[in-house]
Order: C-alpha cells, then structure tokens, then sequence
C-alpha cells in the first residue's frame, strides 16, 4: 500500500472537479426553492392576517353606538295614548326651534333612531314618576349619523351622495358642541334580535338560535357518533355490511354541505312537516353533518386504547360490553370529546345547509324554544352582509368577530383538553 | 311544555324502575350479591329498561303521526263548503287553523276559528290519552320486569343484547342518511325532468330559471341548460385550485422538510386556522375587500373586471382551501420512507433536490388523491360563492368576468321560495344530484388512490 | 500514542465521539481505514457500528441532536471541518443501505440520478455511458439490460441491492459504506453481493457493517470489533477471527453473546 490519493482512479479525480463546478448553481437552487418554500407559509399567513385585520378593523367601531342627548317632557297624553314615537319627534323639535318646514322637521327626526322611543319607554319603566317633567335622556343616534361620527361617512357639506343633508350635517355640529352627542358600548349589538335597521339590529337571536341548534346537533350526533364507533372498533364483524358503512361515512365526509340542507329540505320540511326556519331542523341538519366526523375522532381514540387494557380485563371475567364500557370508553372519552367539540365548532360555522331549510328569514324575535323560527349567527353574517346600508357592513364584522369568538373558545377548549389528557402507552 | 314535563316524569320513572329493580335483586338473594347471575345494576337497568323503553316507543310513534292524525280529523270535520276546495287552498286553510290554534294569531273567518278550536281540543285529548297510556305502560313495564326478577335471571346478556341492537341502529343511520341523501335527490330530480328533458339540461347552453316562476307568463319554459353553471363552477374551482395547490404543497414541503421544530409548532396551528374560518367569513372578505380591490387594480391597468369576477371568489376559494392542500400533502410527505431520503442524501443530492426529484415523485399518487378531495371540497363549496360570485349564467373562460355556479344556484332557487312544484325549485335538486354524483366519484377514487398509497408504504 | 492521523489511512479517526442528546452513543474512537481495502464493522446491535459508519459520510447531520466531535479526515482532511460540503463529500463517499431503497424511477434513471444532479455527464452519450457502465462494474447489466425503463422497485431484492451498489458507483466516489447491505437478501443473492465487493475492492475502498462473522471473515481484509459504543479491538480479519487479544472479542466472535 502506498500513498493514499495514487489509490484514486483518475475518471473519479475528473468527477470530482466537475461536481466542483456545478456546486455554486446547486446550492443557489437549494436557497431559491427553501425561499419559496418559505414564501408559501408567509403568504398563507399573509392572507390570514389580512382577513383578520379586515374584519377587525371594520367590525371594532360596531361596538360603540352614537346617542343624541335631547331633552324630552314626559307629556303625559302622548305616553298614555302609546305615541312614544311621537314624543321623539316633538323633543328634538324643541331643541332646534327655528325649523318649521315639514321636510326638515322629517330631516330633523332623521338624526335619530326610528327606535328611539325605546330609550323613552326604557326611561319609563326604571322610573315612572318622570311623567310629566322635562328630563335629559341619550336616545339611540340613526345609522346615518352613528356612520358620520365615526368617520365612515363625510361630514363635509355639499357632497353628492352623501346620506346627510347638508342642514342635518349642521345640526349634528351644533348638537356635537353642546356636548350632547357622544358614543356609548353598543349594548342593542349584543342583545336584541334582528332589525331592518341597523343602529337597531342585534345579534343575540342569532345566539340563541345557534346555541339551540348546537344543543340538538350535540344530543342527535354525540350519542349516535360514540355508538357506531363503539360498534364498528369494538364489536362490528369484518364483512361486506360493515366494509360498505365504513366506507360509506368516508364518503358522507366529503359531501358537500350544500347536499345535507337539500336533504333536510326535503326529507325533514317536506317530508316530515317539519317547521321552516326552526333550530330543531338546523341541528338536525348539522348533526348529520357532524356525524362522520365524530365517528371518525371516535375510531381513532378507540383504536389508540392499547389491546392490552382489552386483555387484562376480559382476562378478568368482564363481558365484552363491560371492557367498553368500564375501561375502553373512559379512556378513549377526551379523544372522543376533542373530536365532538371541533366537530361542534365546524357545525357553528355551517351556513349553507340552513339557508335551504329556511332560516334565512327575517326574524325579529327572540326564540324561546328550538321550534321557533330562529336564525343562527352564520346566517346573520350572510344577511346582514347582503344588506345595502354602510353601517352593516361595520356590524357584518362585528357579527363575525363575535362568531369568531365562540370558535376560538371551542377550538381552545379541545387543544386544553388534548393537552390535558394526551396519553403515551 | 306539556311534553317536556311528560319526558322529565318518564325520566324519574326510569331511574326509580333502576332503583326497584336493583334493590328487587338485592333482596332476593337477602344481600349476597354473589349467588345472582347477574349484578344487581344490571336487574335494576333491566327494570328501567322494561319501563322507558315501551314508553318511549308510544310517544315516538305519536310525534311522527300527530301531525297527519290531526290533519284527518280536522279536514273530517270542516264544513262542507271549505271542504270543497281545491287542495292547494285547503293546505293553506289548514295552515291558518293551526297558526290559530297554536300560536294565537287572528282568525279570519268563523269557520276557521271553530276549526281552530276543535283542532286544539282533539289536539289536548290525543296527548291526554297518549301521556296516559306511556305512562301507564311505563308502570306496568316496571311492575312486570321487577316480578320477573329470579336468582338465576340473565339479565346481564340481556341488556348486553338490547345496547348492541341499539349500537347496530345507530350505525345505520350513516347508511340510511346517505339513502336519504340519494332517494331526496332521485325523487325529485325525476320531477324536474318530467318537466325539462335531461339532454337539455345537461348540454343546454342557456340558464334563465327565472322566466319560469309562473307558467301563465310568455316563454315561461325558462331555460335549464345547465352547462354555464357547470362551466362556471369548473372556472372558479380551477382558480381556486390554482392558488392552493402551490401554496399548499410547498408550505407542506417546507413545513415537513426545512421548518425547525419551533417554528412548525408556531406556523401550523395558524395555517390551521384557515381551515377553521367558516365560509361565510371568507365570502364577505371576498365581497367586501378582494373583489373591489381587483376591479379597482384591473381599472387601474385598463382592464374591465366585473365586480363580481370569477377571480375574486376563486381567489378566496384557494386560500380557504391551502391548509386543506398543507395538511393532506404533509401527511402523504411524511409517509415516504425515510430511506429514499437518505439514499438520495447519501449520494450528496441537496435536501431540494432531493425533494423535487425523490420525495415528490414518490408521494405522487398521495399527492394527488389530496388534489382531488380538494378539487372536490372547491366544487362544493357554498358560501363563497353565494357571496361573492354572480347570478348570471355566463358560458365564458374569461376568470375577470362574472359566473355562476351550481352551489349558488343550488341557494339561489331555493332561499326564500315555499312553492316546492316548479321547475325552478325542482331544478335545484337536479343540480344537487349533479353535485353529489361528481364530488362523490371524486372522493370514492381520491380515497382509492390514498389508500394505495398508504398500503404501498406500510 | 500518538494522535496524528495515519498517511497510510484513506480515513483516519481519532478520539471519536457521538452523543445523540443525552445518550454518548460513540466513545473514544481510533480507527484507521486503509485504502483498497475491505474493512469490516462488527460487534452487537447497538455498539456503535453504524453510528461510527455514518459519521464518514455526515448521514448523522440529518438527526437533530446528534453531536460529533473529535477528529475524523478522509485522505488527511477534517471530515467535520467547516470547510467541507457536505454534498461535495458524499460524492466522494458513496453509500449503501440496509434494506434496498431504490427510487421509485426506472433503473436507468435509478444510476442516473447521482451523476445528473452532480452534472458528471456532458450529454446523454456520456450518461448512457456511466449507467452502463456502473451497472457492469456492480454485475447487473446482463440482467436488466432489455429493461432500463421499467421501475428499479419491481426488481427483486438482491438486484434492487446490486442497482444501489450501481447507483452509488455512479458517482465515482473513493469510498463505499455498506450499512449491512445483505441483511434483506437471502443466501443466493448475499452471495452475489458478496463477490461483487470483493471485485470492487481494486478500485474503491470500502467500509461494510455487519452482522454476520461469516460475511466479515468472507469479505473483508480488516475487522473492527465494537462494543457499547467503544472500538475494542482492530485488526486483520485473520487474526481477529483466529487470535483475537481482547476477551471481549473472543467471546464474540465465539458467539457467547451477541
């Protein structure tokens, strides 16, 4: 043996000097395709902070609500002849007494709410004894002046377009230099039902709608998710029959959405008579939509209990049904729940199916049970973003920033719970 | 209320049979649960059964058939002269009673309030005698399951049989939702194409549902050509699949291959929250700021684009569908053996070559499969395009122009219209039926393809 | 002793050790690796043996956490040096797997692959050439010649070896690490793959781990024996399998355990 490099072939000595060459444009390649790689993640987030940002920067000011302060003598006729409304009119008419004109009496009226007289009635009930006196009271601003307040609508005068009149626009300045315009926490936001208009309009039939359906879709899909992924990993021979329903909820996954709400529109309204717009038919909908996905979670966390567990207890003289349901269920529940909750949460965010059984209808009231008509916060978004006057698009995103609330917290109860009991066997 | 209440005593009734029946057991064999056959809560869960379930049973049957019994006897007993008319207006008469009877509301003529009435008393008297009757046959159920009760009673297999019974229903519901989904759709599609022939609406070019809301109208025939909707959704699917399938693979290629662990912990719970937005979020972020943005860029440069573009709703469409792409392609990333990569490493390939000449090659058939359950997710998807993508049923390729696509036209024939016999609503499910069949082969032969895959690498 | 890297060796390790995290998997290796000549790894799972095999060729760069140190030259030059390329060195330092690993590409492009991303060949004469070639020197050219497009995955398991003893040769490295290369072959084609090393040894030097005493004594010129992480003894594989000096060796080698 002699010195070591006489050992190399001389073709292997060319090739090395070869790839040599060819190492510069290599590693260029390499950086350029890390870089894109690393550009695709950055521009997924982009889009995702540009959506958040979008709706929070839109949605934000919706929580704050512009009052007009104006003076209003409790007249006893006129609150005894149910005329709140009427009442209204007068009181800012007191305050700009100059106008006389019918037009701009009806513009003058226009710088508050045509719900305004709630704010009386509400003055009226916590104290009654202001009947008859003259008292200050804010009383909800229109969605016209809320807009213009909060910068979303010029105050200048004179321009085209502009839904203030120029005179309403000066009234709104003298009104704002007394100190008596001012915004207040959108509290009407959080807890009326639905309106036409928008300083009006709240969210909170929309929660109890979907906080009904979400209980159905939880009664209806929980205990039929658990039973058939007890069965199909626990007790289901291996035959054709259980092959096709396994194959079949794979399937019934990736339907489209759309197709359950044809399916509750003809099978549960048409069918069944169930009522239009209800959250009974909604939850039903959703929890065979939320079905597969529990089935699923349910499988996985079934199959993640060690045979052995199986073993030890059958070993004992447990029946099959008593391994499950003493050891195998328990250990499996937090998989199973992690799969429901998220399943739920998906659910909460389904819209299309319900728009086919009807819970797009307008609906002003509260629901008190899952039978009334009700809309559900999704499908509030969708009308609400259909709705032509500027201010809903503030409360469109308010709306969503509320949805997106709740399916944070959903999404955080599952992680918590996942954490909490992940198990290594 | 009456029923809540009704279901809240049933419930005590069943836990006091479990109580029964357990304590029976007991004191047959004087306290030495051991000589039983069974344990003493499987006689008590026995018991409650015996006393819920036959129950259960009778107020399930009155639930379903109320409706169609009262609808009878109501109908029966109405006068002649409204009992004359035709079916469509005597529904709508029926309809009026009950909104009378149950929700108070006005009634119009005397013979309806009095239909009113009677369907209210016939309405209390049915569920009188069907609480009754539950819990009657509760009681008795309890009685005779708790006398039943022996040393040597085998109560345990069969309680055991009835929860598999019920194990094996539950099962079925996956199946019988699918049948549902299947006959709905049939039922109604062969109406619709009773009325409109299938070549045409399969290979009509012309879509006007519209013409065809009253049939006394000129040219009420409408239009059911239903290619510009097909061509429609195919366009903004593309787009969106465009978007996504780069974005989605690369991020999933960068996340499995490059990213340090810190980071993938950070960037993967985020990308997943793209999943997580519901639809209707992204079709207002697509009406609200993309689509005016792209008509104000596209003016800017001179181009014409509809406020309501293809491009807008694909575009959103893409990124809703990225971390679909990303989850599905890392999963079938990380399945290629480690091996290949380290034969390839080990003959001094560069981790992206790697990459791009071994890892993706031979993930291939994954990728694909994810490719096309997204293809089929983008097909079906809703919101999106309800929101941002138009009404008009244009045959074009142009992705600046406006189109429409089955899913909106699915929502749009059908919101806010009752009248379930023309053929504009019908024509809705002849387009679900479209729907399900094209995103349903999809997956069948998306899931073959992964599972191959995945078998290939086990 | 004197810790001055060997001129006779083609790879020379002194004093080296690898922990991966916590665990000190390598301990105080010094071994020299002559040139044109088989060298086997041996000892029980676990020593050591592929770990010290992966250190020649940075394979265990691909493991977090796995830290190397003391020093390791190929022809006189720090392995670990930041100097050194990574892909530059595993060109020259070809590997072999324990299982087959062929690409999922045609046998030609199997060959190809190595010298199409280091760019070896001119033009396609000049990569025919090379998989041609590579596949004569690694004995599988009479066998797959009529099917150079079909999937190098539908071979059998001895040929899927021999195309990745081909593809790494493609490359023309100086030195070829075998990691138990026949521990998925059955006898016959062990045997083929055994006498296919011996022909290569004229020109590459080679490093193999293995299981089997039989396969060292068989093919290699030099043995290691390695135990828990520790170089126990080295020496010509005549003498190691006939007059081992460390009791540890004898007992072995002797199958006592292992």
């Amino acid at each position: 043996m002699t010195d070591t490099s006489t050992a190399v072939p001389a073709a292997t000595r060319q090739s090395i000097d070869t790839a040599a060459a060819h190492l510069k444009r290599r590693y260029r390649a390499e950086r350029r395709f890390k870089a894109v790689g690393l550009g695709a993640i950055l521009l997924a987030m982009g889009f995702l902070v540009l959506l958040l940002w979008t709706i929070i920067s839109n949605g934000a000011s919706a929580f704050m609500q512009t009052y007009i302060r104006v003076d209003v003598t409790f007249d006893a006729a006129a609150i005894d002849g149910d005329d709140l409304p009427g009442l209204v009119k007068s009181s800012i008419q007191q305050r700009f007494p100059a106008v006389e004109s019918r037009s701009e009496k009806r513009e003058l009226a226009g710088l508050l709410s045509s719900g305004a007289d709630l704010d009386i009635r509400r003055a009226l009930a916590a104290d009654p004894s202001v009947k008859g006196t003259t008292q200050p009271l804010w009383m909800v601003a229109s969605d016209d002046v809320d807009m213009a307040m909060k910068g979303y609508v010029s105050r200048q005068p004179g321009l085209a377009g502009n839904r203030l009149t120029d005179r309403q626009i000066a009234w709104l300045a003298e009104l704002e230099a007394a100190g008596a315009v001012k915004k207040r926490f959108n509290t009407i936001l959080l807890s009326s039902g639905d309106s036409r208009e928008p300083e009006l309009a709240g969210l909170w039939g929309a929660v109890v709608g979907s906080v009904f359906s979400l209980a159905i879709t939880l009664l209806v899909s929980f205990p039929l998710g658990v039973a058939t992924a007890v069965y199909l990993e626990e007790f289901a021979p291996k035959n054709r029959w259980t092959a096709l329903i396994e194959v079949n909820i794979n399937n019934l996954a990736a339907v489209p959405s759309v197709v359950f709400g044809l399916l509750g529109l003809a099978i549960f309204l048409n069918f069944l008579g169930m009522p239009r717009s209800a959250p009974l038919v909604g939850g039903l909908v959703l929890a065979l939509i939320c079905l597969p996905t529990i089935i699923i979670a349910g499988r996985a966390a079934l199959k993640a209990v060690p045979p052995s567990i199986r073993e030890a207890a059958l070993g004992l003289g447990a029946s099959k049904q008593q391994v499950v349901t003493d050891h195998v269920l328990p250990l499996a529940m937090p998989g199973i729940m992690t799969g429901t909750i998220l399943g739920m949460a998906h659910a909460l965010g389904e819209t299309a199916p319900l728009l086919m059984i009807g819970m797009v209808a307008f609906i002003v009231d509260i629901p008190a049970t899952p039978l009334d008509p009700s809309a559900v916060l999704p499908v509030q978004v969708y009308l609400w973003a259909d709705s032509p006057e500027r201010a809903f698009v503030e409360r469109t995103s308010a709306a969503i920033l509320v949805l997106l609330v709740f399916l944070g917290a959903m999404n955080l109860a599952a992680i918590m719970l996942r954490k909490k009991f992940e198990r290594r066997w | 209320m009456t029923l809540f209440i009704l279901t809240v005593v049933l419930l005590a009734l069943t836990v006091l049979g479990y109580r029964l029946g357990r304590g029976r057991a007991l004191a047959v064999v004087e306290g030495h649960p051991r000589q039983l056959h069974s344990l003493p809560s499987y006689h008590g869960y026995w018991v409650a059964l015996w006393c819920g379930l036959p129950a259960l049973a009778v107020i399930s049957a009155w639930l379903a058939f109320e409706p169609a019994l009262l609808h009878a006897l109501v109908l029966a007993a109405l006068p002649a002269e409204l009992q004359a008319l035709s079916d469509e207006r005597l529904a709508l008469v029926y309809n009026e009673v009950r909104n009378v009877a149950r929700h108070g509301h006005p009634a119009s003529s005397a013979a309806v309030a009095e239909a009113a009435r009677h369907y209210a008393s016939l309405r209390q008297i049915l569920f009188i005698s069907v609480a009754t009757g539950a819990l009657a046959l509760a009681v008795a159920g309890l009685a005779h399951a708790r006398a039943r009760i022996t040393v040597s009673l085998r109560t345990r297999n069969r309680v055991e049989t009835i929860i598999r019974v019920f194990l094996i229903a539950a099962s079925l519901v996956a199946i019988l939702t699918t049948v549902g989904i299947v006959l709905s759709l049939l039922f109604e599609s062969i109406r619709f194409f009773q009325a409109v022939s299938i070549w045409e609406f399969l290979f009509g070019t012309s879509w006007s549902p519209q013409m065809a809301i009253r049939s006394d109208q000129v040219g009420s025939s409408g239009a059911f050509g239903a290619v510009p909707l097909f061509a429609g959704t195919l366009l903004i699917a593309g787009i969106a699949m465009i978007v996504a399938v780069p974005l989605g693979l690369l991020s999933a290629v960068y996340m499995s291959e490059y990213a340090a662990p810190k980071f993938r912990a950070i960037a993967k719970p985020l990308l997943e929250v793209l999943a997580g937005i519901p639809t209707v979020v992204y079709g207002f972020f697509a009406a609200l700021t993309v689509a005016p943005f792209l008509r104000d860029a596209g003016s800017a440069i001179g181009l014409s684009v509809a406020s309501e573009s293809a491009l807008a709703a694909g575009l959103v469409m893409g990124i809703m569908i990225i971390p679909f792409v990303s989850s599905l392609a890392d999963d079938v990333i990380t399945a290629v053996p480690q091996s290949l990569r380290e034969g390839s490493y080990g003959l001094g390939a560069t981790k992206s070559e790697t990459i791009t000449q071994v890892v993706l090659p031979a993930a291939l058939p994954g990728i694909v499969g994810g490719v096309l359950l997204a293809a089929s997710r983008a097909i079906g998807e809703t919101m999106i395009v309800v929101m941002a993508a138009g009404l008009a049923a244009n045959l074009t390729a142009n992705p600046l122009e406006a189109v429409t696509t089955v899913t909106t036209q699915i929502v749009t024939l059908l919101v806010g219209d009752q009248e379930f016999d023309s053929p504009k609503t019908l024509a809705a499910f002849a387009l679900g039926l479209v729907l399900f069949t094209v995103t349903l082969a999809l997956n069948v032969v998306a899931l073959s393809i992964v599972n191959r895959y995945r078998e290939k690498y086990d | 002793m004197t810790h001055l890297p060997s001129r006779l060796a083609k790879v020379s390790a002194r004093d080296v050790n690898v922990h991966y995290g916590e665990k000190h998997a390598l301990k105080h290796v010094d071994l020299d690796i002559r040139a044109n000549e088989v060298t086997a790894l041996i000892g029980p799972s676990g020593c050591g043996k592929s770990t010290f095999l992966r250190c020649i060729n940075r394979m265990n760069d691909q493991i977090e956490n796995a830290h190397v140190s003391g020093a390791l030259t190929l022809d006189g030059q720090d392995i670990y040096d930041k100097g050194i390329d990574v892909v530059q060195l595993r060109a020259r330092v070809g590997m072999v797997f324990q299982k087959p690993n062929p690409f999922p590409k045609s046998i030609f492009d199997n060959v190809a692959y190595g010298p199409r991303i280091h760019g070896l060949a001119r033009d396609q004469a000049e990569l025919d050439e090379i998989v041609m070639t590579s596949l004569e020197k690694a004995g599988l050219l009479t066998e797959v010649r009529d099917r150079l497009d079909e999937p190098g995955t539908g071979l059998s398991g001895g040929q899927q070896q021999r195309l990745c003893i081909a593809r790494a040769i493609a490359v023309s490295p100086e030195l070829i690490l075998m990691d138990e290369p026949c521990s998925a072959l059955d006898p016959i084609a062990t045997a083929k793959v055994e006498e296919l090393i011996d022909e290569l040894r004229e020109n590459y030097t080679i490093v193999i781990v293995t299981h089997s005493m039989q396969q060292a004594a068989r093919v290699s010129q030099r043995t290691a024996f390695f135990h828990l992480g520790e170089l126990v003894e080295v020496a010509d594989t005549e003498q190691i399998f006939t007059n081992p000096q460390h009791p540890l060796t004898q007992g072995y080698i002797t199958g006592r355990f292992g």
